[in-house]
């Protein structure tokens, strides 16, 4: 019976230790980023596909352009409202989209992901942190 | 009353398999949907690019007197393509670059040659070999020879730095970043991307400008000492040139058919 005691205290210690991360951050869900269009992205109006596919589907893209232009040497995009676009993340999609911040940055951290691109094609040096 | 049981029990079966295979269908026809939503966009290449069947160049050794006359193409070369310059020299990353005649054509000097052609710089480079060394030993197809036009082509994005191709490349024409090079470039070009630490670089025979019909940078620095050209076109300039001059190749032995031609 003495021994259990202390056994039962041990299980109390280890549940409050377990659980302090989860009741601590209670109701504190992280908010969904808000993401900043800069100038040119707004009065472009439309992405080179919809807002929708490319929330979802931009890897996709980025990675049929990365292997048309390097191995095929390919280097337009028609999408299919027949409109042409440079595929090129430095030149087309960063001319755009300049504020890595506050347009990349901000959905990747909160999805924990980090993508390698920026190692060598350039983060727009105006905005860069 | 025992068969009509069993009569309603297969009924009920096959109506259920019946339904559940509805949703089935119906998937497979918005997959055949997306597929074709998919199929809308397309590529192609560029209005103005420049096509052959394999690129070729030939130098013309003569024109090229002292480092004067070289170093402006290795620098045109070096800077659109954001090669940075490490001080080190066992570090050094190096697109082209020029040499002497013993050293760019070993086996191929004689006792007591011109001393004019015994110093003159010799601009070496990838080869572009039609035979390349350097893709087969690649173990992820970071480099390839391209099809569509015999350049040989390296996908940083693949390349897992094991330098095998480095071992393999009879030319000494690639360069290991054993550093992350991007301090140690002077003016960065924007329009062309850098490389991360742990990759190979050499020399892409401009396939970004080709895309664009422009010749490559040091051809267009040279001022008609070096000529672009198809290989295979028997109306070209290159075949012209090596028509009606005589042009050595660098180890030619080796079966590398290498695709840069040498008047000397």
């Amino acid at each position: 019976m003495k021994k259990s005691k202390g056994v039962i205290i041990g299980i109390i210690i280890f549940l409050a230790v377990v659980t302090f991360p989860f009741l601590y951050n209670r109701g504190k869900a992280a908010p969904v980023p808000e993401l900043v269009l800069t100038e040119t992205a707004k009065a472009a109006q439309q992405c080179v596909r919809s807002k929708d596919y490319m929330q979802r589907e931009h890897m996709k893209i980025l990675d049929l352009w990365r292997h048309t232009v390097v191995r095929s040497g390919e280097r337009v995009y028609v999408n299919p409202q027949g409109k042409e676009f440079n595929m090129s993340l430095s030149n087309t999609c960063l001319d755009c989209h300049s504020n890595k911040a506050e347009f990349c940055d901000r959905c990747h951290d909160y999805a924990s992901v980090r993508p390698y691109c920026w190692d060598c094609h350039i983060d727009n040096p105006k905005e860069s942190k | 009353m025992d068969s009509s049981r069993r009569q309603i029990l297969k009924f009920f079966g096959i109506s259920a398999l019946a339904m559940s295979t509805k949703p089935v269908l119906d998937a497979f026809a918005a997959g055949q949907a997306a597929g074709d939503a998919e199929a809308n966009e397309h590529t192609q290449s560029g209005p103005d690019a420049l096509k052959a069947r394999q690129w070729a160049m030939v130098i013309d050794t003569r024109e090229f007197h002292s480092l004067e006359d070289v170093e402006p193409l290795i620098e045109a070369c070096h800077k659109i393509h954001n090669v940075p310059h490490l001080p080190v020299k066992r570090h050094e990353i190096k697109w082209i670059w020029e040499t002497e005649y013993k050293h760019a054509f070993p086996m191929k000097g004689a006792r007591f040659m011109a001393e004019d052609l015994q110093h003159r710089p010799i601009l070496v480079l990838c080869n572009h070999c039609e035979n390349p060394p350097c893709c087969r030993a690649c173990p992820t197809q970071a480099t390839f020879k391209r099809e569509s036009d015999g350049i040989v082509l390296m996908d940083f994005h693949r390349c897992i730095g094991c330098r095998f191709c480095m071992a393999a490349c009879p030319f000494g024409a690639r360069s290991f970043n054993f550093r992350d090079p991007r301090p140690f470039i002077a003016e960065t070009n924007k329009q062309f991307p850098t490389r991360a630490k742990g990759v190979v670089e050499k020399c892409n025979f401009c396939a970004e400008r080709l895309a664009v019909g422009q010749q490559p940078a040091c051809v267009e620095a040279s001022e008609d000492k070096i000529t672009f050209g198809d290989l295979y076109d028997p109306e070209s300039k290159v075949r012209e040139l090596i028509k009606t001059n005589y042009t050595i190749r660098r180890k030619q032995s080796l079966g590398t058919e290498p695709a840069i031609y040498y008047i000397v």
